[in-house]
């Protein structure tokens, strides 16, 4: 427990402040709708209702705020550059900014329910007090608007007894951009509901845009005025509680209170989306001048089982361990970007990604470099973009794992790792890594077995045996492959890969090995990285605090998981 | 844009509309609004649509991911055979579903997002896609009893010659109790007669 709170305090502190406001700015807005004396007379019409609509637009126009924050991914890798003297943790807070995302996303579902719920009430009530003939003060005030003409005095917004819910909802609009933008909410969720996010992610990119009709549907939302309070000179004039109970006597020439006068709401949305949506539009601007920079593609690997390798250079092209770029092929498709891990370290003069066939555009992509025309497609790239593998040197011991594709990243790493160590980089606090490797076969992953295979004779050249040790997990194994390795138990070398260390099969004990490094760092920091799935992560995560010491001198495990 | 499933998503489109449906027939029924019958109805026909959406089909390429609990309704949905599989009559089942819905504003909504499920079906129907029910794997029982009443009649699988001139851990363990072969007991073995 004392080690999630140390490892989790910032994102604990940040959501609770979230929610905190939230709180703040419904009962803010119930209270004040509920209590203040403009509504005195609207109240009388449609009860609570107003109040539950009115709090939760408020929370719907600060999510709706907050929502494009965190996806403006340059403003982000900005901050996290002038950020570099924070500490850690606040800075691996920016890594969850699509978990925010989400989250914002959820709160904004949730008030839009409420804020259809109560408004369906209010017009529910506005259509009984209209088609009401009791002679009531709602049924009175509902009837307002036939008194005064061409001043627009009026209250109930449903103007004749005849006139539907439906009709009203429909031709003002309120109602008409509400329904509107609450379906391009709809939509926007279902296509980003993560099944059908990693199946097909075109749909969910391609239907996300979807999030334009809803900021302008929303900024348009509340012009129409439909919800009304009392003037300020009419309350002056008439103060409900004077002039309240004797509603029937307001025609009456000689009477002290004349009838109320009603102005609509001014529209709101705006102010609060209006800087966030210039934000994210400089935000792609940005990105689009970015890929516009003319990429020079300087070679092209077909690595075994369909792994095409691009090496490429672009002016002002600076990058960091483990960072991604989205790629963009006109020829084969103008909208689609697709985020890769950088697979070279910064230290190379080229930056590369390793390309695995994995749907319909990684398809047509390899296919189209493989016909080797005098042409070679134009590739556009926006990036880099920062992943908490930058944080990597900064261990003394650092544990990586990777699970299948989630190797990708570590290529980056171990290569720099080499380079510095090579340079003797003062940066380089790192002074042992554990590089555990799982993936159910190495097929795909060839060419980061030769990276391995090289590794390892430079560390022999240099004598440094120990500075990296790494162990290959194969989760595919049957009993052919099993004993064909047990047979060739005496080779020097693995029979599978070619590298020295000897590949396992099956699923590493997490508990020895956390224990081994524990004891064999008695001392030190020890990072521990993740690239792969979420039961993974669970798992080590909780390795990680449980063989953290409490005390804050002796072994300390920080677990970091990237996400893609 | 190929090898999209359109189903995939219109199944997910389907199943939040029903929900839809379903809240916003509560709304209308509790609150007694004019017309609240078709309430009623929505509250019907959105149960409908999540029972007979909340199973997911089998994708064509991958593994699916089962909805939790929902091997009960696939059980269901395959006794219609054809009704259930084919695209095209989910689509204008949907269509007719959501017209009623359509008369009363709380329900609108879900009458909107069901007819946009509807033609996302008809989408993929047009593409040629069905709804595959996810069959759950056949367990593999291990066979206890059976090897127990049978002596093996074979010799245990020996290593090729060569391999068994070097002692191999893996020798000295499965070599206890195996009589003759090249091990040599540093420690004379007695059999005790049990």
């Amino acid at each position: 427990m004392g080690n999630w709170v140390v490892n989790h305090w910032f994102s604990v502190l940040f959501l609770a402040t979230w929610l905190g406001l939230n709180v703040f700015l419904f009962v803010h807005a119930f209270l004040s709708y509920e209590k203040a004396d403009k509504y005195y007379y609207t109240r009388e019409i449609l009860g609570s209702a107003l109040a539950w609509a009115r709090a939760s637009a408020r929370c719907l126009n600060f999510n709706s705020m907050l929502i494009l924050l965190p996806v403006c991914r340059n403003l982000l890798s900005f901050l996290r550059g002038t950020c570099s003297f924070c500490r850690r943790t606040l800075r691996k807070q920016l890594d969850h900014n699509l978990t925010f995302h989400k989250l914002v996303a959820y709160m904004i579902c949730l008030h839009t329910a409420i804020h259809i719920i109560a408004h369906l009430f209010n017009f529910e009530h506005y259509s009984r007090s209209r088609q009401a003939t009791d002679g009531s003060l709602a049924s009175i005030l509902s009837t307002l608007s036939h008194q005064e003409k061409g001043e627009g005095s009026w209250l109930n917004p449903i103007q004749s007894p005849n006139m539907t819910v439906e009709y009203v909802t429909f031709t003002s609009i309120a109602g008409l951009t509400g329904v509107i933008i609450t379906i391009a909410l709809v939509l926007m969720v279902t296509s980003a509901m993560e099944f059908i996010r990693r199946s097909y992610f075109e749909v969910f990119w391609y239907t996300h845009h979807i999030f334009i009709i809803y900021f302008i549907g929303l900024g348009i939302h509340g012009t129409g005025g439909i919800v009304r309070g009392q003037t300020e000179e009419s309350l002056n004039e008439s103060h409900p509680h004077r002039c309240a109970e004797s509603f029937k006597h307001w025609d009456d020439h000689d009477s002290h209170c004349k009838h109320p006068r009603f102005e609509g709401l001014p529209a709101e949305s705006w102010k609060w989306i209006l800087a966030p949506g210039v934000l994210y539009i400089f935000e792609r601007i940005l990105r689009f001048y970015r890929s516009q920079q003319k990429v020079v593609i300087t070679k092209v690997v077909m690595h075994p089982s369909k792994v095409l390798e691009l090496q490429m250079n672009k002016r002002g092209f600076s990058m960091e361990v483990g960072q991604y770029i989205f790629v963009n092929c006109p020829s084969i498709s103008y909208l689609e970007w697709h985020p890769f891990t950088l697979t070279s370290a910064p230290e190379e003069d080229f930056f590369s990604i390793h390309i695995r066939a994995a749907g319909d555009w990684t398809e047509n992509l390899i296919r189209a470099f493989e016909r080797q025309q005098s042409q070679i497609p134009r590739i556009e790239v926006d990036g880099p973009f920062g992943t908490v593998s930058e944080d990597v040197f900064q261990y003394e011991v650092a544990v990586l794992v990777g699970a299948g594709i989630g190797v990708t990243p570590f290529a980056s790493i171990l290569k720099s790792i080499w380079y510095k160590f090579q340079r003797a980089d003062h940066n380089l606090k790192t002074q042992t890594i554990y590089f555990y490797w799982i993936c159910r076969e190495t097929g795909a992953f060839a060419w980061f077995n030769d990276l391995l295979a090289s590794l390892e004779r430079e560390m022999e050249e240099l004598g440094k045996v120990d500075f990296l040790n790494y162990r290959l997990f194969l989760t595919g194994w049957d009993s052919n492959i099993a004993g064909h390795a047990a047979l060739n138990f005496d080779k020097a070398t693995d029979i599978l890969t070619g590298l020295k260390q000897k590949t396992s099969f099956g699923r590493p004990m997490w508990d020895n090995e956390f224990s081994t490094i524990a004891n064999a760092h008695p001392r030190s920091v020890v990072g521990v990285f993740l690239c792969g799935p979420q039961t993974l992560a669970k798992s080590l995560s909780k390795r990680c605090h449980q063989y953290s010491s409490l005390d804050p001198r002796k072994v300390q495990f920080y677990f970091n998981k990237e996400n893609f | 844009m190929g090898q999209i499933e359109w189903a995939m998503w219109a199944n997910e489109q389907a199943l939040a509309s029903g929900l839809i449906l379903i809240m916003g027939g509560i709304v209308a029924t509790a609150g007694q609004f004019t017309k609240w019958y078709f309430g009623v109805y929505s509250i019907g026909a959105g149960v409908f649509v999540c029972l007979l959406e909340y199973p997911r089909g089998k994708r064509r390429k991958g593994s699916t991911m089962e909805r939790c609990g929902q091997k009960y309704m696939t059980k269901v949905l395959k006794v219609f055979g054809p009704l259930t599989r084919n695209y095209y009559i989910r689509a204008f089942l949907h269509l007719g579903l959501s017209v009623p819905a359509g008369f009363l504003l709380a329900t609108i909504l879900g009458t909107a997002c069901l007819a946009i499920a509807s033609s996302i079906y008809l989408l993929a129907a047009v593409r040629g896609e069905q709804w595959i029910p996810i069959e759950p794997k056949p367990k593999e029982r291990p066979q206890v009893g059976a090897t127990i009443k049978h002596p093996p009649s074979n010799p245990p699988p020996r290593p090729p010659a060569e391999a068994r001139k070097k002692p191999s851990e893996e020798e000295a363990a499965g070599a206890v109790g195996v009589s003759g072969g090249p091990q040599e007991n540093p420690v004379p073995v007695i059999d005790e007669v049990v």
